[in-house]
């Protein structure tokens, strides 16, 4: 500690007035709480590739069975089992229209005298399966997002007002929650999957059916965590009505757990779809969805995998997006929250 | 914990009763009397079992007979299998998927441990990168996409193991447990992570460290324990979910079990083996959930006492 | 007198995702054995890192020690291995945290909690350690500890669970003992019995203790001596009754002006005005600057060295250089020094003053 002063020049000593305000000056610019959540999801590689892999693929499942001129349900038996032909591929030895027949490589479009190419193949009645495969994406993504919806739709409102309005009616809701829930919901699936009509609505029914429980409970949990919280107490004093309360209050302040929920919803639903259709309680022919595509694929894995692993693949990977999406939405919406 | 216990327990059967009810209502709304359906009966035979079922009775007679039969565990005869006893074919089937279902539970929940706890103690690591990887692919790709393409692979082009059915004691089992295990597998890796990484960050874990023990000591005395016991609460969707899988994995291997019957029945109308097989798989995980929950109570110190003093 | 730990140039790093926070840029100090120092300041400024840097409990992962040395009877820390690091935690340094409701581990009796220090560092049996355990929770006044050791850290209330962890902190009689603001949690009479607690104690275990604290009535309270940190640094250390009454870095002025009293009758309390410097891009100069009525040019552009008041008193402003003007500090201040013998506001039998 030393006591040697260096000479200073006068100058140095004069007071200066510091503008306290100016130590506070905010660097950032000011963001909300979706920009601020936008920019941490940015950071996250795994959810911004499947972010963009899902947009891909949606917008793929809805021009895709227009890219050629084979329809879904355009059956051909004399242009049926046809391996996947791509012609800027073939040279690479992929998808070169070859398959194993007894051991050896076979080049079944000349055997079969086909001209044109089908991209993924066909099955065993003909059909395109490029087509159908994007149909069925197509099929399974609606059914997922509708399920979702009303599942968000059903989970909310039951959640809110049995959180809102607390006392009996919360005692009532959540007593037949309790009972609810402990029903396990492949069995109310699978058993109104047996009673309805087969086909798009019926799945998504029963998928809603059950699936709304886990959201209204979560509702339910930041009702009654935010409603008597000092900010809505307050405007509750200064006389607003239930209904500016619930969408100006609560409602904003939920919606990011409600966001991330449903992340994770659509990917049940999206398996929830594939796996009934896989059990043969899903879509009748000639419908085609992820899980029914599948389910065709498996009793050809023997001799035709890529009806099998085309689907499959597209499942797989519409999962891990919707997954990884989720995770990276949960991370930087709510930093705090687990699974 | 008794009030408890007994509170559960009539939630259990509340539970129990609303199925089996909503179950009869279903098969009553469907088209036509089940039984007229099934093709392999002359009308005399229909007329036994109408009679011995109560079909020709009002409704009201017909629901409280269902009920009562099914307290005394009759869900009547099958369809496909010629008036055999359904409850019996039930039991001779559960021999298989219950080993299939104990032996994934503990190899996923084991190997899901292992994966979570080195995840989470090698944190930002190509480790922890790795296993968080297998831990969102296993939960991402569907038991049946994972069991055909293990059969395609290892059982059929490189023949390695049985490419199916129950002929080959425990080989046979191979292929199907580590399908059924994935579920388990990540759902506990991704749970034990999140949890040891939070326990790990935890006040206690510092004090532990202040105390001068080792790395080792600070995750298995301290950590370890207290990031293991939640999981236990996970126990009861992973039931479910492994009885989801067993549905389509054994049918993908033609393992003669409960769920393979489930889903031939399901496509050949069989009722009475749909409500039975319904009723049991909604008893078992209505229990193994009331079993967790004691369990949980009992292992977890705060709880424990928590419902000793309400 | 014994130094016991010197704390030379520390200087460290935490490296986060917005960049290098700095958060110890140069700390100084010394700690006598038997004595209690008291390290107070805002949040943030640095008084838990040091103490945990001390310990070596920061995360190895973003955690860069830059420069300095940290000396514990003449051996530096920071150059010990993880294994000998292990040997004196517990044993020659031990340390009680803020939070009682969150530090003992809730799945493991309190006796095993208190025991596992002595088994680590001791080579005694268990059922010794056991013992030693109950004598502990005697010492700091547990009621029947040979049925309490049994319990689960939810059956004790706040005040029992801190006292639990300063029987842990105790249990090998430490050389230096780091108390991380133990009151802050606890109920106001709460408080005052724990500090008793801690003040008898170090008298009959002659430790040395490092007390944090953001409560300077808590520091009048138990301190010997005062070390005030602002944005990573210590701005003024001396004794406790040169800090409390012959204050002069503007930031102690500052601290005292907002601390309430009820012997002056000033009727509002003071704040200090804007909030701690952003350790990310610590500020030139002298880091308080920016807050202070009293800056000067120099102190936004040069970090003020430490100028010594007295043997004991150093304090970094550059209001303390020869050629600085005289500043009129806070009439607070004024007042406070006006008690004390040697600053020039002394009102005592020297008298003259210029008020």
């Amino acid at each position: 500690m030393t006591q040697q002063y260096d000479k200073l020049p006068p100058e140095a000593f004069k007071l200066v007035k510091v503008n306290s305000t100016h130590a506070e000056q905010i660097a950032r610019p000011s963001l909300n709480f979706w920009q601020d959540a936008w920019l941490r999801l940015r950071k996250n590689k795994a959810a911004v590739i499947s972010m963009i892999v899902l947009i891909f693929i949606v917008i793929i499942a809805l021009v895709g069975p227009h890219l050629n001129s084979y329809g879904y349900n355009d059956q051909n038996v004399s242009k049926a089992n046809l391996p996947p032909k791509i012609s800027w591929l073939a040279p690479l030895g992929i998808a070169d229209g070859y398959a194993e027949v007894a051991g050896k490589k076979v080049d079944v479009y000349a055997q079969k005298n086909v001209k044109e190419n089908y991209w993924f193949g066909t099955d065993s009645l003909g059909r395109d399966l490029f087509t159908r495969v994007w149909k069925g994406s197509q099929i399974s993504l609606l059914i997922a997002f509708v399920a979702a919806l009303v599942d968000v739709i059903i989970g909310v409102a039951y959640g809110g007002i049995s959180g809102y309005y607390g006392g009996k009616v919360d005692d009532i809701m959540q007593r037949i929650i309790e009972i609810l829930a402990g029903i396990p919901n492949l069995i109310i699936v699978i058993l109104m999957l047996m009673v309805m009509e087969p086909g798009i609505t019926a799945i998504i029914i029963a998928i809603a059916l059950t699936g709304w429980i886990g959201m209204s409970r979560i509702v339910r949990g930041q009702v009654l965590k935010f409603k008597n919280q000092e900010f809505v107490l307050a405007s509750r004093t200064l006389g607003a009505s239930n209904s500016r309360i619930i969408f100006k209050h609560l409602l904003p302040n939920i919606m990011a757990i409600i966001v991330i929920n449903t992340m994770f919803t659509v990917p049940t639903a999206i398996f929830f779809e594939a796996f009934l259709s896989f059990i043969g309680l899903g879509l009748q022919a000639p419908n085609a969805s992820l899980g029914t595509l599948i389910n065709d694929g498996y009793k050809m894995l023997q001799f035709q995998p890529y009806m099998l692993g085309i689907p499959a693949a597209v499942l797989s990977i519409l999962m891990i997006a919707f997954n990884l999406l989720g995770d990276g939405l949960r991370d930087a919406l709510d930093p705090k929250m687990k699974d | 914990m008794a009030k408890y216990v007994t509170k559960r327990i009539i939630y259990m059967i509340i539970t129990l009763f609303l199925i089996a009810s909503f179950t009869f209502f279903l098969m009553k709304m469907l088209p036509g009397s089940p039984i007229s359906s099934a093709p392999k009966l002359t009308p005399e035979q229909l007329a036994v079992v109408e009679a011995k079922y109560g079909l020709d009775k009002p409704l009201p007679e017909q629901y409280l007979q269902y009920l009562g039969n099914m307290v005394k565990l009759d869900f009547g005869v099958s369809f496909q299998f010629k008036g055999a006893d359904v409850t019996q074919l039930i039991i001779n089937r559960a021999g298989p998927s219950f080993q299939l279902g104990i032996q994934a539970l503990v190899l996923g929940t084991l190997i899901g441990i292992i994966l979570g706890m080195i995840a989470a103690l090698k944190q930002n690591t190509v480790w922890d990168y790795g296993s968080t990887l297998i831990a969102i692919f296993g939960l991402s790709i569907p038991s049946f996409v994972f069991a055909t393409l293990l059969q395609y692979w290892v059982g059929v082009k490189w023949e390695l193991l049985p490419v199916a059915l129950w002929k080959n004691g425990f080989s046979s089992s191979i292929m199907p447990t580590i399908a059924l295990a994935i579920g388990p597998l990540a759902t506990a890796a991704r749970f034990v992570r999140t949890e040891m990484v939070e326990v790990l960050s935890s006040d206690y874990i510092l004090l532990a460290k202040a105390k001068g023990a080792s790395r080792f000591e600070i995750a298995f005395k301290h950590a370890f324990r207290n990031a293991l016991i939640p999981l236990i609460t996970v126990m009861g969707p992973l039931a479910a979910g492994l009885v989801t899988g067993s549905l389509v994995v054994e049918q993908i291997f033609a393992i003669p079990g409960i769920g393979e019957q489930f889903v031939k029945s399901i496509n050949m109308n069989d009722f009475p083996i749909i409500m039975g097989t319904t009723m049991f798989y909604s008893f078992l995980l209505i229990v193994i959930i009331f079993i967790v929950d004691i369990l949980y109570g009992i292992i977890d110190p705060r709880i424990r006492l928590a419902g000793g003093t309400k | 007198m014994e130094k016991i730990l010197e704390v030379k140039d520390l200087e460290l790093s935490f490296h986060t995702f917005a960049g290098e926070v700095k958060a110890i840029r140069g700390v100084n100090f010394d700690l006598e054995k038997g004595e209690t120092l008291a390290i107070v300041g805002e949040s943030g400024s640095g008084k838990s890192v040091t103490t945990k840097a001390i310990m070596r409990l920061l995360s190895e992962n973003n955690t860069e020690y830059k420069n300095g040395q940290i000396l514990f009877n003449g051996k530096d820390i920071l150059k010990l291995s993880e294994k000998e690091m292990q040997k004196i935690r517990g044993k020659d340094i031990s340390m009680i945290f803020q939070d009682p409701m969150t530090s003992l581990n809730p799945t493991m009796t309190i006796g095993k909690q208190i025991m596992e220090p002595i088994l680590k560092h001791q080579n005694v049996s268990k059922d010794e350690a056991k013992k030693k355990a109950i004598e502990l929770l005697q010492l700091v006044g547990m009621p029947k500890p040979e049925l309490r050791i049994k319990q689960y850290p939810h059956q004790f209330s706040g005040g029992q669970r801190q006292r639990i962890v300063i029987a842990i902190a105790l249990a090998c009689n430490p050389h230096i003992l780091i108390a991380d603001e133990p009151t802050t949690a606890l109920d106001v009479t709460i408080q005052a019995q724990i500090l008793e607690l801690m003040k008898s104690l170090q008298k009959k275990i002659n430790t040395s203790i490092i007390f944090i604290t953001h409560d300077l009535g808590v520091v009048a309270n138990v301190a010997d001596r005062v070390a005030v940190m602002y944005g990573g640094k210590i701005v003024e250390i001396g004794t406790v009754d040169e800090i409390f009454y012959n204050p002069q870095h503007p930031y102690t002025w500052g601290l005292l002006s907002s601390m309430p009293s009820l012997d002056i009758k000033d009727e509002k309390l003071y704040a200090i005005p804007g909030t701690p410097p952003d350790l990310l891009s610590p500020p030139k100069g002298d880091a308080f600057a920016l807050r202070s009525e009293y800056a000067m040019q120099i102190d936004l552009e040069e970090n003020p060295p430490f100028f010594k008041v007295s043997d004991t008193h150093y304090a970094a402003t550059w209001l303390l250089h020869p050629d600085a003007p005289q500043v009129e500090p806070p009439a607070t201040i004024v007042e406070r020094m006006k008690q004390f013998p040697g600053s020039r506001y002394y009102t005592g039998t020297i008298g003259g003053t210029n008020k």
